[in-house]
């Protein structure tokens, strides 16, 4: 194999967050280097990965700056309303507007946005289709199947030794894992985290009625549950069950799984058809609590792992992504050192603040949600429909949601490195 | 507001003696970004970002090449921990750069060694180059050292004699107004603790208007001032207009002399 000069930053871990990175860093001018356990075409079996992701429409702008958008948008549905509803609530399928009902409408930031939706939803399988050819596109090394054995981070740069025996050393090593990262562990960053003792349930259905781009959030005292709409018709189910049941949820025959559904999802959901697997996520928070050691940078999952509620949790990893790439781009354009402390700490700095808002914002959500407190769900409905009727704090939830708000990385304003 | 500081390097003929003493004492200290230079380290960027766009354009050079000024000669006086010189060496210079400290020169020679940057580290002043034939250089780097020279003249006209004919010179330093005694001198010297009591004597300061009376009749084109602020609210240092504090000039020397 002919060997690319030496990479500038090794990339532990081929995902959707690793390999936007390594496009980002490839598109900058930089020289990265995925290594992953897995082929890298397994990724795009539709059993590796059954999960569809809501990608907020500045995570989607990252990527058509990178030329990847293409690629995807065909597999991309618009979401052009959101409506949240608390479970307990005329709901909204009922006729009238309910008082605890709140609905997010694209329309109503239009002019802001370049008539953007409030995001995409997207099938995981068809996301990490779309990286993985891009990155072959670009001439990105990729050593896959192949595993990092040990790591060293000290001196001038970081030594990797692969399981092969190969030795590989870079300025910067990336650890982008996902949530059981060992470079992590051997950097002896520790985390944070809990487990909910909750199972998130997946599950793609095919709808009788159009769907029209709207996502619907319920919210229920035994955990929340979403409808999310996807191409053709499609629908990802979204909802949590204490493990034990999710568990068994996993080996249900198809007949049981349709009745479940029905009877969760109530009259709203329609006639619909199973289509796919039945995928069963156990759900927990988890915090590394450094982004950055000694010539490594943590990215996506393996920094923090979030309650799935609101679909932030890839998008986390895309902003990384984002805010990483540009860190080092400009730090080498300046001649900088780009795995030193003090351009590392630019990067840790930077996501600090954002990641660890976002995961209490979840984690909030979730206790706020996932309580049958008769006064909790009065504030909260109450707090609904406040929010509701004042388009200015609604247009703010809607730019928050669109990953839109606070200091953007260029790549999230659409714009190139 | 904003702040200042003015990484200490003392430089040149006249050198004061405490000066040197009291930076070797540090030189080890240099490359960390949170110990006694983490302001310098938050400084840098902009410095540098400024020295490398007025480089590409001075030089005509490819924004987007990753080592843009290959085959040019540059000269860091005053490099301290080399700060500035490993940078420009991955930038592409052929770096020479000195210090009058020699603990200085050994620290950032073994830092360089480590990372495997060639940089040719000398304990010397710009005089002292001048004397020996060194040179002529592309781009000299004067950066916060004139304010710690006891001549500031004759050392501002041997940095000029070192430049190559169509060479460029960045010269950094603090003015000397009311605002720089208040915040670089006791602001970051006795409030922020940024800087060790007595790193700087606000009289020795130059204005812009001042640099520009000593280069007078020198065979160089002066630009700016160029003001760079710090924002205590990111911790950022940018660009400004505010040259009250930190300034930057540049200085253009024909391609050749008439």
């Amino acid at each position: 194999m002919a060997r690319s000069p030496s990479p500038d930053v090794i990339i532990a871990g081929a995902g959707m967050a690793g390999s936007t990175l390594a496009l980002a860093l490839a598109h900058g001018g930089l020289t990265p280097l995925l290594i992953d356990p897995q082929p890298f075409e397994v990724q795009l079996e539709p059993t590796f990965d059954g999960r569809s992701s809501a990608i907020a429409f500045s995570s989607f702008r990252a990527w058509d700056a990178m030329g990847v958008g293409d690629a995807l948008r065909p597999y991309a549905q618009r979401i052009e309303q959101i409506l949240v509803t608390d479970g307990h609530a005329a709901g909204a399928s009922s006729p009238g507007p309910s008082p605890f009902f709140l609905r997010f409408d694209a329309a109503e930031i239009a002019d802001r946005v370049r008539s953007e939706p409030l995001g995409y939803m997207l099938e995981n399988r068809r996301t990490r289709a779309g990286l993985s050819q891009a990155v072959a596109a670009a001439g990105i090394e990729v050593l896959a199947p192949s595993r990092i054995e040990t790591a060293e981070f000290e001196g001038a740069g970081a030594r990797v030794r692969l399981a092969d025996g190969r030795e590989l050393s870079a300025p910067l090593v990336v650890g982008a894992e996902g949530r059981a990262s060992p470079l992590r562990r051997w950097a002896g960053i520790n985390t944070i985290g809990w487990g909910y003792g909750q199972s998130g349930v997946v599950a793609t259905v095919k709808l009788e009625k159009p769907h029209g781009g709207v996502a619907h959030e319920y919210f229920l005292p035994n955990g929340p549950f979403a409808i999310l709409p996807l191409t053709e018709n499609r629908a990802s189910l979204v909802w949590t069950e204490r493990t034990e049941a999710g568990e068994a949820l996993r080996k249900a025959p198809p007949g049981a799984l349709l009745s479940l559904l029905r009877r969760r999802f109530g009259p709203f959901l329609g006639k619909v058809e199973v289509v796919g697997p039945t995928f069963v996520y156990p759900l927990s928070m988890q915090l590394a609590e450094r982004l950055v050691a000694p010539r490594l940078a943590l990215l996506g999952d393996a920094a923090h792992g979030i309650h799935p509620i609101a679909g932030q949790g890839l998008n986390l990893g895309l902003k990384d992504a984002a805010v990483l790439s540009q860190v080092l781009v400009d730090a080498a354009r300046l001649g900088e050192d780009i795995g030193s402390a003090a351009v590392l700490e630019r990067y840790a700095a930077w996501r600090r603040f954002d990641n660890v808002s976002v995961a209490a914002a979840m984690e909030v959500f979730t206790r706020l949600f996932s309580n049958d407190v008769p006064a909790l769900r009065l504030a909260r409905g109450v707090g609904m429909a406040a929010v509701n009727r004042i388009g200015a704090a609604r247009r703010f939830f809607m730019q928050e949601a669109g990953g839109a708000v606070g200091d953007l990385p260029r790549l999230f304003r659409g714009e190139a490195l | 507001m904003s702040q200042t500081l003015s990484p200490p390097l003392p430089q040149a003929s006249s050198v004061v003696p405490d000066d040197v003493a009291r930076f070797t004492a540090i030189a080890d200290e240099w490359w960390d970004p949170s110990g006694k230079f983490a302001p310098l380290h938050r400084f840098n960027p902009v410095r540098l970002g400024f020295i490398r766009e007025q480089a590409l354009a001075r030089f005509g050079r490819d924004p987007k090449a990753r080592a843009p000024f290959e085959g040019l000669k540059l000269l860091d006086i005053g490099c301290g921990g080399g700060l500035v010189s490993e940078p420009m060496s991955r930038l592409g210079f052929a770096v020479t750069a000195v210090d009058a400290g020699e603990a200085n020169i050994a620290a950032a020679a073994a830092h360089a060694k480590a990372g495997g940057l060639s940089i040719d580290y000398r304990c010397a002043t710009a005089e002292a180059l001048l004397a020996e034939g060194a040179g002529p250089f592309d781009l000299i780097l004067n950066m916060e050292v004139i304010e710690h020279v006891a001549d500031p003249g004759a050392y501002l006209r041997s940095c000029v004699a070192l430049m190559a004919p169509g060479g460029l010179m960045v010269l950094a330093t603090l003015n000397r107004t009311l605002k720089a005694l208040a915040l670089a001198k006791f602001g970051a010297e006795y409030v922020l603790r940024w800087l060790p009591p007595e790193t700087h004597d606000w009289k020795k300061f130059l204005t812009p208007d001042e640099v520009r009376a000593l280069l007078y009749g020198e065979p160089v084109e002066i630009d700016g001032p160029f003001g760079v602020a710090f924002n205590p609210l990111t911790g950022r240092w940018s660009r400004s207009n505010d040259c009250d504090i930190n300034y930057m000039m540049t200085l253009t020397r024909a391609a050749a002399d008439s």
